[in-house]
């Protein structure tokens, strides 16, 4: 502690997590997740990476399986959750205004108009960003990194915090990867020297390539839940 | 960037601090920022500055501790401060996901009167 000239003056020793009114939220999220039996992603990618593709994909091919629902994440409009609702999903969305990320209080109000009692799965789609959401916890089981094939091979190196928390890294668009050249070795090779633990999915969100592995893991996950 | 909420959250923890003190000015507020938090201090710096004016922290300053992040291999034990975003331990070379130390974003003190 600092001594301090002035004897009025007297210096508090605080030492309190700035995030800890987020994080204590993300618990009685995670928690009430727990009551329920249902699995919640927190996905997180760069604008434009085909984040909403991906899951209007993977709610429409999985309808029928399990129960999804959605909360997404945006800055402004509500073009992502007219377009999530197309696969039949409830679709809940957030509107952050000035805010680059979604904090686990705004998951938890967003919950309140989803019926949890029938669902099995919850994909929370963050707001387009890979710095700020991977701060903050809202209380998810996992989280879901996407990269596209356009952004370039480094780009797990030049965001290392957001890959680092993802136990899952898709590799989207990679119908078009010859095109753009992209260097698939170089890329696999830097998301395993960031990110040596998680499970890498190489799809194409719009044709469908590949999204089967990634349901099968998705589905494994789920059913490794149940057990617990 | 998220600098100025977590200011804003920051500026909240040290607003109740000094009504508990019963103070009635802010002179420092004392943080602690690892270098895997993704904060930049000099954000804090312009968050700080906008958002205390009209505020008990008005004409105050902003200390901001960086601390250094430090892993453990999970193969051989060993401590360490990486030196490349890989987080490869420097003894065996496997990275390592262990963070010890690196990722606080926290209030440390405030000096009130």
């Amino acid at each position: 502690m600092t001594p301090s000239p002035d004897r009025s003056h007297r210096v508090v020793d605080v030492h309190e997590s700035v995030l800890g009114h987020n994080d204590e939220q993300a618990r009685r999220n995670r928690a009430l997740f727990g009551e329920k039996h249902i699995q919640t992603i927190n996905v997180l990618s760069s604008p434009g990476s085909g984040k909403t593709t991906f899951l209007q994909r993977t709610l429409a091919d999985l309808r029928g399986t399990l129960r999804g629902a959605v909360v997404v994440g945006d800055l402004a409009t509500d073009n992502d959750a007219r377009r999530l609702s197309e696969s039949g999903a409830p679709v809940v969305q957030i509107t952050t205004g000035t805010i680059c990320h979604l904090e686990a209080q705004m998951v938890y109000q967003a919950m309140q108009e989803l019926d949890l009692d029938n669902l099995d799965l919850l994909i929370i789609e963050n707001v387009g960003n890979l710095v700020c959401p991977a701060a903050y916890d809202l209380g998810e089981d996992f989280r879901v990194a996407l990269l596209s094939v356009t952004e370039g091979e480094d780009k797990p190196l030049k965001y290392p915090t957001m890959f680092k928390t993802a136990e899952v890294i898709v590799v989207n668009k990679m119908d078009i990867a010859e095109v753009v050249g992209f260097d698939r070795e170089s890329a696999l090779e830097n998301i395993h020297a960031i990110a040596p633990g998680a499970a890498v999915f190489e799809v194409s969100a719009r044709t469908g390539t590949g999204m089967e592995a990634w349901y099968g893991y998705l589905t494994h996950r789920m059913e490794e839940r149940g057990k617990r | 960037m998220h600098e100025v909420s977590l200011m804003e959250s920051a500026l909240e923890i040290a607003f109740r601090q000094a009504k508990e003190q019963e103070a009635t000015r802010i002179h420092r507020l004392g943080m602690r920022v690892g270098s895997l938090s993704s904060v930049v201090p000099d954000a804090l710096q312009f968050a700080f500055d906008a958002l205390t004016p009209g505020t008990l922290a008005e004409g105050g300053c902003l200390e901001i501790e960086t601390i250094t992040a430090e892993c453990v291999c999970e193969q051989c034990g060993v401590a360490f401060e990486p030196d490349s975003f890989i987080y490869a331990c420097p003894s065996c070379g496997l990275p390592s996901a262990n963070i010890q130390r690196g990722r606080e974003i926290e209030v440390a003190f405030v000096e009130v009167s």
